[in-house]
Order: structure tokens, then sequence, then C-alpha cells
């Protein structure tokens, strides 16, 4: 999902302390929540960090396709509410990091890491937003797919990323609503912009199922991250569930799905879907997916442009100090 | 380029009238005026409070979770704290 890249190898070292292992895990396993001064395995805090400050990138990368067109929104209240929900990414990004540094990593780090290309993002907004039905695409699949990977997360043993995750889950809410009504305005809208909702469908389609990372027979990374009760259901399970939501939706909208194997298996009553590209879904997580250069170029550029506002606000802040430490000792004589 | 780090401030929010304000999480800014902002921008966006405090994250002193038996183990042996300690006959009725 937006910590696709975790499925990635990392070889959980042998914790020194056993005993403190295991009572760590006795109580992860009765549900009771870890909290930042609480005794954790390493790992556990390494594996955290990583999947918190990801998932905090990525919210503020995905701020970039949206942005993109908040100045051509057709009307004044589809801009406000793109907005506000690119606003909402934003703060999603900033309740993230802040959960993040509870563990001990600060947020200049965080960003640090992301902007020198070390950490990854959700290979998801490295795809373009071409026209305005890809606005509605993100609301509606991106972001109705990071409800179902989300969700779980609300109980997940470590408290901060979980409380986070609640607050983002209830703003999620409103975002994918908003991006299905922008999707029925479109189909219900003239032949050319159906067209548009359909052509966004089709180029959107496999890149979001591959939101959910790898599949379960090639991730490496769900034994660990399920007995610490940080993720609950595995890619395939979340995949499919999403699947099963989506397909009747889009069938409402009047749209086809860009997949000739996708139909409702009358044995298990899921939607079967085909094969995906991993080559493609790997060539993005590496770094040469469509926007992958534009995305970091920007995001550079916004840090360095922000530089002598950071500066300026330090300055300030000392100088102010620096008068009130005077008046006093004037004041003292 | 070497930037200093702007200090952290932890966020608590009174949601109404009534209720104590609690902690929601933090912020970074330089100083008190700017994390009041940032408060208000990132943790207020749907009328959550009416009131923000923001206090530098350094100034808080914190029980290390590792003593919670010294600090807290005694109150469980201290059972004569708690009102149903003591006997009172039925016939007086609730007290």
């Amino acid at each position: 999902m937006y910590t696709q890249a975790l499925n990635t190898r990392d070889q959980a070292a042998p914790s020194a302390d056993s005993e403190q292992d295991a009572r760590f895990q006795a109580r992860v396993d009765a549900e009771l929540k870890i909290e930042p001064n609480d005794w954790m395995p390493e790992a556990y805090r390494r594996t955290l960090t990583r999947q918190i400050s990801q998932h905090a990138h990525s919210e503020i990368v995905g701020m970039l396709p949206e942005g993109n067109w908040i100045t051509r929104a057709p009307t004044l209240k589809r801009k406000a509410a793109l907005l506000a929900k690119v606003q909402d990414e934003g703060g999603h990004g900033l309740y993230l990091y802040s959960a993040a540094e509870t563990l001990g990593t600060s947020r200049e780090e965080m960003v640090d890491q992301l902007l020198s290309g070390k950490a990854k993002y959700s290979s998801i907004f490295n795809y373009p937003t071409l026209t305005w039905a890809d606005i509605g695409i993100i609301g509606w699949l991106v972001d109705g797919a990071a409800i179902m990977n989300q969700i779980p997360l609300c109980r997940c043993s470590y408290g901060p990323y979980a409380r986070a995750m609640i607050r983002i889950c209830k703003e999620e809410s409103f975002h994918q609503r908003q991006g299905y009504e922008i999707m029925l305005a479109l189909c219900r809208g003239t032949p050319e912009q159906k067209q548009m909702a359909q052509e966004a469908l089709n180029r959107w389609w496999w890149p979001v199922l591959m939101m959910f990372g790898p599949s379960d027979k090639d991730s490496q990374h769900t034994d660990t991250t399920t007995r610490w009760k940080i993720k609950r259901f595995t890619n395939d399970e979340l995949r499919q569930k999403f699947v099963d939501a989506t397909v009747p939706q889009g069938h409402y909208l009047g749209l086809t799905f860009p997949d000739p194997a996708l139909r409702l298996n009358e044995k298990t009553g899921h939607w079967d879907y085909g094969e995906i590209d991993w080559s493609e879904f790997k060539r993005v997580i590496a770094g040469d997916g469509p926007c992958n250069r534009q995305r970091m170029k920007q995001r550079r550029a916004a840090h360095e442009n922000g530089a002598w506002v950071r500066e300026a606000a330090l300055a300030y802040a000392e100088k102010r100090k620096a008068r009130e430490r005077a008046a006093y000792a004037e004041a003292a004589e | 380029m070497t930037e200093k780090n702007s200090p952290l401030w932890e966020v608590f929010i009174r949601s109404r009238n009534g209720l104590a304000h609690r902690h929601v999480g933090s912020v970074h800014a330089a100083d008190a005026t700017m994390a009041l902002q940032a408060a208000r921008d990132v943790y207020t966006r749907r009328g959550e409070g009416l009131s923000i405090w923001v206090v530098p994250s350094a100034a808080i002193t914190a029980s290390d979770p590792a003593d919670k038996d010294m600090m807290f183990e005694p109150t469980a042996s201290k059972i004569y704290r708690h009102p149903t300690f003591y006997e009172v006959p039925e016939e007086v009725g609730h007290m």
C-alpha cells in the first residue's frame, strides 16, 4: 500500500534479550498497545519507523498529482473541495511524521531520506493526472484502496500510529465520496465526459491494484509484521476486499474494467481478476515510473524554496528570545 | 546547507467546554505563535476544538514506563482507599 516498498527484505536481527522479547510479544498478543517510551525490539522500532515514514511520504507526494488540478477544477465548489482534500493529505503526512518521531527519528531526518531518494513512497503517485476524471479516480479508487488498507491499521499495536490512523480514516471517507461524485457527474454527462471517465478508469485500474503490494506468494514481510500486529490482513486479502467492494460501484457508473478476466465467481462470491503486471510494479517502485523524476524534483524544489522561510522564522524566534532576556536582565538590575 | 531543526511542540485540544484538554499529537515550529497556528491547521480542520495548548516537548518531564511497578503498584494493595472496602448495613440505604 502506501508502504509497498516494505515488502523488500529486511533481516530481523535476533534480539539480545529474549525474556524482554517474550514479554513484549505477550503484551502484543493480549492486544495491549505499545507506547513510545515502552521497551520494544529494535526490529519493531525500525520496521515501524520505515512503515510510518513511508506512509507519511506517500501522503506528502500524493499532494502533487491532485495539486495539478486545483487551478483547473471545473467549478468553484469542486475547487474548494479539492483544495480541502489536498490540505488533508498534507495534514495526514504531518500526523504520521509526528507518530514516527515518537520512535526516535526526527522529521528532518525522514524528509531528508525522502528527498535523497533513500526512502520510498507509494508507486501510485508516480502516475500522471491527465484529465479532470483522474481526480475523480484518485478519490474513488486511490483513496478507496487506502481506506481498505488503513482501517485495520487503526488497530495496529503501536499506539501513536493507531491513533493517527483513526483520524486519517475519518477524513479519507470524505475523499472517497468526493471522488465518486466527480465520476458520477461525468458518467451522467455528455458522451465525451463519460468517455473521459472510462479512459481514466482504464489507465488507473491496474496501478491501483498494485497499491496493495506484491502478491502473498512474493511478500516477505508478512510474517513478522503480522506477529507484531502491525499488519492484520495480507496484501492479497486486502486487494480482494477492494475489488469486491469496487467492481459493483464501477458498474453502477456504467463503466467497464480493463480486465477481460474479471468475473464474479459463483462459488466463492468474490470477483476473480486477471494477473497483475508485476514488472511494471517493480519498475515504478525502483524509480522508473512515468512521473518519479518530476515528483522528486518538485518535492526538492518546494523544500529548497522554503528554506529561507524556515531560517527566517528561527532567526526571528531567536531575536525575540534574546530581547526578552535583555529585558529581564535590565529589570533585574 | 546545514539547517537547524525547528523545535517540537506537543499539542493539546479542548474539544468542548466541560472537557479537559487532550493530547492530540505534535508540530514543529520556530516559536509559540507559529506552533499555535500550525496546530490549528493540522489538528482542527473540522471543528475539533475550542481551545489549543502548545507546550515545548522538551519541557515535559515524563515518568519512565519501566518504573511503572515502583510508581503505581503500591496503590493496588491499598484497597481501603476505595468506598467498597467499607461495610454499611443495608438498612442505612445508599451512601
